[in-house]
């Protein structure tokens, strides 16, 4: 099963929308909660970094026996250095972003923590795309 | 213990969820930073913060998180209950800061030693 979302970038209080949808066809599909939330979660930070960080885009997940996959792209800013992005603690947020509770730099480490497998590529001034994927065992 | 107690020890009103006060819960979490909130799965949590935007809402409902208390007297705005309500979740809201909550639930028994 193959789904596509849209994330609008100027929304704050839509994000999370997708994955949201995501989660109700999941546990349509009788998938176990605890795998469901991992991928919830992991989507979720990756959908709502769209938001704070770029300016919103496209989210494609694929959803087959063994797997489920999740594709974010956006046309944002772009990570100059991914590795350090990666570290907990590592944040470019806002004053603003912060306020709304985001911005701990947990996010990019919380998406590793609760896939199996993660990707992030990303071009300086043209966007970044995150590849998740949890294996249904 | 029960939202029925969280609501007493905290001296909360109930905002959403009237009807689900005798869920139990075996621990809790607070912050007011979703992302520390995201990293922190258990069964059955609490969690308490003081921001009232939607997307504490969301993610509780990543978490499959069933119960909110808004601290230091915050209420959210109509559009946010309904979302809460929504996902069948209990919102409460209480005048004590964050740490003080904290401290109530858990000197109260909410150790989060019961989980699972
Ligand atoms: N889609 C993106 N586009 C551009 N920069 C990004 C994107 N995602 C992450 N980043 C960069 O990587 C940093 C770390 O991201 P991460 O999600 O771990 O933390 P955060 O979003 O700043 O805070 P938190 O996720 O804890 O709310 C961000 O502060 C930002 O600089
Ligand atoms: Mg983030």
């Amino acid at each position: 099963m193959k789904l596509r979302f849209e994330v609008d970038g100027d929304e704050f209080v839509l994000a999370g929308e997708a994955s949201s949808k995501l989660k109700k066809v999941l546990m349509q599909l009788g998938i176990s909660s605890q795998l469901i939330r991992k991928i919830a979660i992991a989507m979720y930070e990756a959908e709502i970094n769209m938001v704070i960080h770029a300016n919103g885009g496209f989210i494609d997940a694929e959803i087959t026996p063994d797997k489920v996959f999740v594709s974010l792209s956006d046309t944002g800013p772009g990570i100059p250095d991914i590795e350090l992005a990666m570290k907990e603690g590592y944040s470019t947020a806002s004053d603003k972003v912060r306020e709304l509770g985001f911005g701990a730099g947990m996010g990019l480490p919380n998406m590793k923590r609760y896939t199996d497998d993660m990707k992030v590529t990303s071009e300086v001034g043209k966007g970044t795309t995150v590849e998740l994927t949890v294996f249904i065992s | 213990m029960t939202l029925k107690e969280v609501q007493q020890h905290l001296s909360a009103k109930v905002l959403v969820g009237e009807e689900y006060l005798d869920r139990e819960v075996f621990s809790g979490c607070g912050s007011d930073l979703m992302s520390d909130v995201l990293a922190f799965v258990k069964d059955r949590v609490i969690l308490l913060t003081g921001l009232v935007n939607p997307q504490v809402i969301r993610t509780a409902e990543m978490m499959d998180i069933h119960a909110i208390a808004f601290v230091r007297g915050k209420e959210p705005t109509e559009e946010v209950l309904k979302l809460a309500a929504l996902k069948e979740m209990v919102v409460l809201s209480t005048e004590h800061p964050l740490y003080i909550s904290c401290g109530l639930l858990y000197s109260n028994g909410l150790t989060g030693k019961k989980d699972e």
